[in-house]
């Protein structure tokens, strides 16, 4: 991985968020940086971790091994390693490894002068991990209530986590957050193809740029969102969709403990109709 | 920020949103929950409750208090009462007992048509004019049986005329088919379904999987043994919802949740399945034999207004009994309380001479 030319005048000093000059360098393309260093210890012994934990758990199959929380009678206190406690120390690996990553991006995004749109979209991908296995395992009151590691086994728990309030689609949390991943990958698509249209014209004719895309949208549906809208709006959606994500999980169980579909009670019971 | 009609309508609609977001925050319940294991730790099988409402249904499910055991010894009942055909071979002492405590669980007061006049006519307690006689006959029977016969569902818990009645004459809990909806069914699918189902935990699920699961005995295992569809196959996303309608009404019936007696990653197989299961397994054939054998071989003995719109017998479910507790009155042991209602030991059983009472 060669360092073109034109990218060493982007190499600049300073930028960083602790620890000043110490890892203020490069290693080949990559910027290493204090937070560099410790995603590399998290990364590592988070790994070394679940490799020692599939060890003892009797399977070594990708697909079957399977790194479970403690019991609920552990509470929140510390399990024993063979009986969660390997996946309590994980969870900090894990939660130290993105931490350290989302900070990197920080670090990096300083040194370029640019806005903290990536580290902040990032954040998001890794509050959903914090919400299902800390904040909810917290406000239940055992991590026994979080997502064993391992393949087959986090689907077993989602599966079970939805059939325990009966039918997660009545989730409203839910409901909006499918909504905004259908539209997430729906406006994905509009755009792509619409730029994949504008960049292969008819042969012989000149590449089509800004002005007739916002052409084609406005001739279309009355409004073109624009080339730099498309991209907030792209934001907003898969973000949202994230965080969504997250509040329907996280409203299931602390905050509702029965069917979902009873929880629209309070839809039919409006004076407006009644079953 | 100018005033004009955009920064309006914006403002607007953020109000309206806080207002609506702020009321649906009443929707919800609060923490802390209670929770209790089902499975293997990170499985995610077992319980999720609300404290404040186990308190509530603590309250509203308990035993009343049994009083003082009878003695069993000295004249039979058939030997001093006229007709008394199913419990003849009690005890004069145990008798008087029963009749006593179901008059409290079914009839409480006294008056011309409560008390003991409930089933009995004044005056001539021999008479078998009044239905309810019939009925309490025939629900004695079935008690006995349940005692008896459906032990791997009853279990030591017994079932007495209170697991039901709880001081009414016609348990709180009970089901009739329904007439079937006649209205356009445009965008709504059958009439029998996507309208909230109050059977089916207010899910869009059908509207009565009583009557083709615990009135008949419809197939309810969905899940197909094959990866594709076969020509043999017959299971339907349509017959799944009936399957899902009557699992949401137990589970809605126990105050428990799919993992109660499933995994969900595969919910047919039994292996990986709580035992509970397996009494529930037993618990919906029970029913069915409730209401076949017992309940509706005395559709004519009902007047009109103890039968449904369709002329069926008001029927048992799973919250007959269970009323929203996963055993009924968190379990008591009635039966211990109550030994008249167990059946007549086969030596007294066969000196119990006479037709066979319906």
């Amino acid at each position: 991985m060669a360092v073109l030319s034109f990218e060493k005048k982007y190499r600049v000093r300073g930028g960083t968020l602790v620890g000043g000059d110490l890892f203020d360098f490069w290693v080949g393309p990559f910027y290493v940086g204090l937070f560099g260093v410790t995603t590399i210890f998290f990364s590592l012994l988070g790994t070394a971790l679940i490799l020692v934990a599939a060890a003892g758990g009797g399977t070594f199959n990708p697909w079957r091994i399977n790194i479970a929380p403690p019991d609920i009678a552990y509470g929140l206190r510390l399990a024993p390693m063979a009986l969660g406690g390997y996946w309590q120390v994980i969870t900090i690996c894990a939660l130290g490894a993105f931490g350290s990553w989302a900070l990197r991006q920080a670090e990096i995004a300083r040194k370029l002068g640019m806005g903290m749109h990536i580290p902040v979209a990032y954040s998001v991908a890794v509050f959903a991990f914090f919400t299902l296995n800390v904040i909810r395992p917290v406000l239940m009151g055992a991590w026994g209530h979080g997502f064993p590691y391992g393949i087959f086994s986090h689907l077993d728990w989602v599966s079970n986590v939805g059939y325990q309030y009966l039918h997660f689609h009545y989730n409203p949390a839910h409901m909006i957050a499918v909504t905004l991943f259908f539209t997430t990958t729906f406006a994905l698509s509009l755009h792509a193809s619409l730029v994949l249209a504008a960049i292969n014209p008819a042969k012989g004719e000149a590449v089509k740029g800004a002005e007739h895309e916002n052409s084609f949208y406005r001739d279309f549906i009355g409004y073109s969102i624009g080339t730099l809208g498309i991209h907030r709006l792209g934001l907003f959606l898969a973000l949202s969709a994230g965080i969504w994500s997250a509040i329907c999980i996280v409203i299931s169980g602390p905050f509702w403990t029965r069917g979902w579909p009873e929880w629209w009670g309070w839809w039919l019971k409006l004076p407006f109709w009644s079953i | 920020m100018r005033f004009n009609t955009t920064n309006v309508t914006l403002l607007s609609l953020a109000g309206a949103a806080a207002v609506i977001g702020f009321g649906l925050l009443f929707t919800f319940e609060r923490l802390p929950v209670q929770t209790v294991q089902g499975g293997f730790r990170g499985t995610s099988m077992g319980r999720v409750d609300n404290p404040r409402t186990a308190v509530v249904m603590a309250a509203a499910n308990q035993a009343p208090e049994a009083p003082e055991a009878a003695d069993a010894t000295g004249e039979r009942a058939r030997e001093v009462y006229e007709n008394v055909p199913v419990l003849g071979h009690l005890s004069v002492e145990q008798f008087g007992r029963i009749m006593n405590v179901m008059t409290q669980w079914l009839y409480p007061g006294e008056g011309d048509a409560v008390g003991c006049n409930g089933c009995h006519v004044a005056g001539n307690f021999a008479s078998d004019d009044k239905y309810q006689k019939h009925v309490a006959r025939r629900m004695i029977q079935m008690t006995m049986a349940l005692n008896s016969e459906w032990t791997p569902h009853t279990a030591q818990t017994g079932v007495t005329c209170w697991t039901c009645h709880r001081g009414q004459s016609v348990p709180a809990n009970v089901w009739h088919e329904a007439p079937r909806s006649t209205g356009p069914n445009f965008l709504t699918g059958p009439g029998e379904q996507n309208r909230p189902s109050l059977a089916a935990g207010l899910s869009d699920l059908p509207l009565d999987p009583f009557t083709p699961y615990l009135m008949g005995a419809q197939e309810i295992r969905m899940q197909g043994a094959n990866q594709h569809p076969r020509p043999e196959s017959r299971q339907s996303i349509q017959q799944t919802e009936w399957t899902y309608s009557l699992m949401m009404h137990m589970s809605t019936s126990l105050g428990v949740n799919c993992t109660f007696c499933h995994n969900s990653r595969a919910f047919s197989n039994w292996e990986e399945s709580p035992p509970q299961r397996l009494t529930a397994w037993h618990g919906i054939r029970m029913v069915r034999d409730i209401n076949n054998t017992y309940i509706e071989s005395l559709r004519e003995r009902f007047p009109a207004n103890r039968l449904g719109p369709l002329g069926d017998t008001l029927k048992a479910n799973c919250t007959t009994c269970h009323q929203g507790v996963n055993k009924p009155m968190y379990g008591a042991p009635m039966i211990r309380d109550y030994p008249e209602l167990l059946p007549a030991p086969a030596a007294q059983r066969a000196e119990v001479a006479g037709p066979r009472i319906q």
